[in-house]
């Protein structure tokens, strides 16, 4: 049969069981959304703008396991990609960016929306194709979609040329994928989980740290498996949050700079610390040379390039984390570590997350902790600072996938669009992005996004008039110098500000009315009296997303914390 | 310490700038690269050299064979194998002082490709080091130009390299 390019594209995203596609047109893209034009197998979702596209596609994915799929012009749509394939690339994130490209004829000329779009995302994708020939784009669309889905997953961007897109041919797609280059290991090598094995059994202090490579091979059970064999104390990383309940009774909780005090004292005190899945991240470690200095460091991990990076692993173990602890348990006895999980469990008792009391007016931490009572099995993204670290910390996960935020990269703007995808993608659940009033205004754009596709997501507002986390680290290691941090400053302001109260300027916007303008619905919230009752009322709402714009203290701080660089037992507190 | 990396790639346009890329991205020290077509036209051969303690050049190839362009990443540098660097020198040669110069060619081996009324050119074929010396020598006459190849390099044994690079 003979097809045009873009209609081959729409083959292949069927023929890859395709059911939502985030996109925007222009352009060089029309021919395919030519062929998408009343195509009833894939949901065609415009948002509003090519980031958030991306950032939609990525939500669908952490929250599926499924690849997210983009389609976006040449030139700036392409352009606008790059922080989402940078977002994803950095966490994992299976996706296929589609991007439209000017004629093979007009490259290089600079012509109208041209831009390398390939040279530009090379170094924040997973891999790149530029489609040169009608005859490649079957076998480069099946490689897109292998490659963003086999080893450890990451976008994959094709550049795809007008032309390329009209050429008809009889050519579509190979049977099979070969890509000589690419043969990631799975399974473990099994002297090395011996030794794995032979070490933890015999471990005196065990610790296990779960990174974000457990909930993406979907090794959930495993890990538990394995924890409760060992009867091992565990802490995870952010990625890493959900695949263990937060509840169980060996989770010490989050590690690293806002680690709970348990978790970061474990690590420092473990004699043998099992790390699976994890890069070992600078905010996770702290200071690397003081970094779990008496322990016997294994290390699993798909990408060998993670392994003895940063930290200096004695048992390195390439492969994927679910086949790994499979193969991992049988070979386990039960050590004798009584008095090791005692340890741990008094600091867990004496030194508990600081709960940030009301005081009459708004806790953020207990804003977050009614949202976990009122939706306790909500798929919960966020953005990126405070509001962020308060979920990890507060908001009580049960299970993997249910946590969507911008670890690597650190993404503000990510939690919205990413939300959105998360509820195409999980249409009977809720969705809630817990978002502060810095970053939800970076891709605020999508309300007309979820208001057209009658999507009921939840955005619960952190309101304190601040881009938080900056202007906590202000507070504490730059005097109190609010520079560029107070949303609320205006030209009449003091020059120098480090005060806020009645006498601020109004904020901008006014995050209801806003709502309202969209077709959503908008509360503000001032009082704790007021939370449940809001939540109940956003709960009803099931056809359009609802902004709940909670005004929670305006300096209140992420406890504990560590100095960036300090070694992770140097903890701050309130 | 100074590593030779040779490895098979696809031969494929943007290879060579995702491998730049990386050690530019990551602030990797990359001191020479070469890159041809090897007797299959689908693969390419790559040569290059960096310094870097083991750590680094460990995370050097283990970031390298993360590409899907790079078929195999062999490390030259402990292992017997012939290292051939290709150097054009254009020398300042008045008549009167060409003899001297036609001498370090000959110790050297280097081929005379070029002469002029007041230049000599030299092609010099060897180790880094070798051309290192000869330039060195020459310097006291004026070297107009300078063009090095950066190296090629290869396994001294029948085994894995070739064997690669014909069927990969």
């Amino acid at each position: 049969m003979k097809l045009s390019g873009a209609q081959l594209v729409i083959e292949a995203l069927k023929a890859e069981k395709v059911d939502v596609l985030f996109g925007f047109p222009g352009g060089v893209v029309i021919p395919v959304f030519d062929v998408l034009y009343g195509e009833p197998s894939i949901r065609l979702v415009l948002t509003r703008h090519e980031q958030a596209a991306v950032h939609a596609a990525d939500g669908y994915a952490r929250s599926t396991g499924r690849p997210g799929v983009c389609l976006v012009t040449s030139g700036p749509g392409a352009t606008n990609t790059v922080t989402g394939l940078a977002t994803a690339n950095y966490d994992s994130v299976p996706l296929v960016v589609l991007c439209g490209q000017v004629p093979r004829s007009m490259i290089g000329n600079d012509a109208f929306q041209e831009a390398d779009i390939v040279g530009i995302s090379r170094s924040v994708t997973k891999h790149n194709y530029l489609v040169t020939d009608r005859a490649d784009l079957g076998r480069i669309l099946r490689e897109a979609f292998y490659l963003a889905t086999h080893g450890r997953p990451g976008p994959v961007l094709v550049d795809m040329p007008k032309d390329v897109l009209l050429e008809v041919s009889e050519v579509s797609w190979p049977q099979t994928v070969s890509i000589r280059g690419y043969n990631p290991v799975y399974r473990g090598h099994a002297l090395q989980i011996r030794k794995a094995a032979g070490l933890l059994s015999k471990a005196r202090k065990p610790l296990v740290y779960i990174g974000g490579g457990v909930p993406i091979a979907g090794a959930s059970e495993a890990l538990r498996a394995v924890v409760e064999k060992l009867d091992a104390p565990s802490v995870a990383s952010l990625m890493g949050i959900g695949a263990l309940p937060s509840r169980h009774p060996r989770f010490l909780g989050m590690l690293g700079m806002h680690g709970t005090y348990a978790a970061n004292m474990a690590v420092q005190n473990c004699d043998v610390l099992f790390a699976v899945g994890t890069r070992f991240d600078d905010r996770a470690t702290g200071d690397l040379k003081k970094f779990a200095p008496g322990a016997t460091v294994i290390h699993a991990d798909i990408d060998p390039s993670s392994i003895s990076r940063n930290v200096r692993v004695d048992v390195p173990i390439v492969g994927d984390a679910r086949l790994i602890l499979e193969d991992l348990l049988p070979h386990l006895t039960g050590p004798d570590a009584g008095e090791w999980v005692r340890q741990t469990e008094d600091w867990k008792r004496t030194h508990p997350l600081t709960e940030i009391p009301d005081n009459g007016s708004l806790s953020p931490t207990g804003v977050i902790r009614r949202i976990c009572d009122a939706f306790p099995d909500a798929i919960i993204a966020t953005e990126v600072g405070q509001n962020q670290m308060w979920t990890a910390l507060y908001y009580g996960f049960r299970e993997a996938r249910t946590f969507l935020t911008s670890g690597g990269l650190g993404t503000m703007g990510y939690g919205f669009p990413a939300a959105i995808g998360a509820q195409l993608g999980n249409p009977g659940r809720r969705v809630i992005d817990i978002a502060g009033d810095g970053s939800i205004q970076m891709n605020i754009q999508e309300l007309a996004t979820a208001v057209s596709e009658g999507l009921p997501v939840i955005v619960a507002i952190l309101d304190n008039g601040y881009l938080g986390m900056v202007r906590q680290w202000q507070e504490v290691f730059y005097q109190r110098h609010y520079s560029g941090t107070c949303l609320m400053r205006g030209p009449r302001c003091p020059r120098q500000c480090a005060e806020p109260g009645p006498q601020c300027p109004p904020y901008v916007p006014d995050f209801v009315k806003l709502a309202e303008a969209y077709g959503a619905v908008g509360l503000r919230i001032h009082k704790p009296g007021e939370v449940d009752g809001a939540l109940r009322e956003a709960r009803a709402v099931t056809d359009r997303p609802v902004f709940l714009d909670f005004m929670v203290q305006r300096e209140a701080n992420v406890w504990p914390m560590v100095p960036a660089g300090a070694p992770i037992d140097e903890m701050m507190n309130a | 310490m100074k590593h030779i990396l040779t490895m098979l790639v696809e031969n494929r346009q943007g290879v060579l700038a995702r491998i730049a890329g990386l050690f530019s991205g990551r602030g990797y020290n990359l001191e020479s690269i070469t890159v041809g077509v090897t007797t299959d036209p689908t693969v390419s051969r790559l040569t290059l050299a960096c310094q870097g303690d083991d750590a680094v050049v460990e995370q050097i190839k283990k970031q390298l064979n993360r590409l899907v362009d790079v078929i195999k990443v062999y490390d030259l540098t402990s292992v017997a194998s012939l290292h051939r660097e290709l150097a054009l020198v254009k020398v300042n040669a008045k008549p009167r002082g060409r003899g001297e110069i036609f001498q370090v060619a000959e110790v050297f081996g280097a081929k005379v490709m070029d002469v002029g009324t007041d230049s000599l050119t030299l092609e010099i074929t060897g180790s880094a080091e070798k051309i290192d010396d000869i330039t060195a020598l020459l310097s006291p006459y004026g070297i107009l130009e300078l063009a090095r190849s950066g190296t090629v390099a290869m396994e001294r044994s029948r085994k894995a390299v070739v064997r690669a690079e014909g069927g990969a």
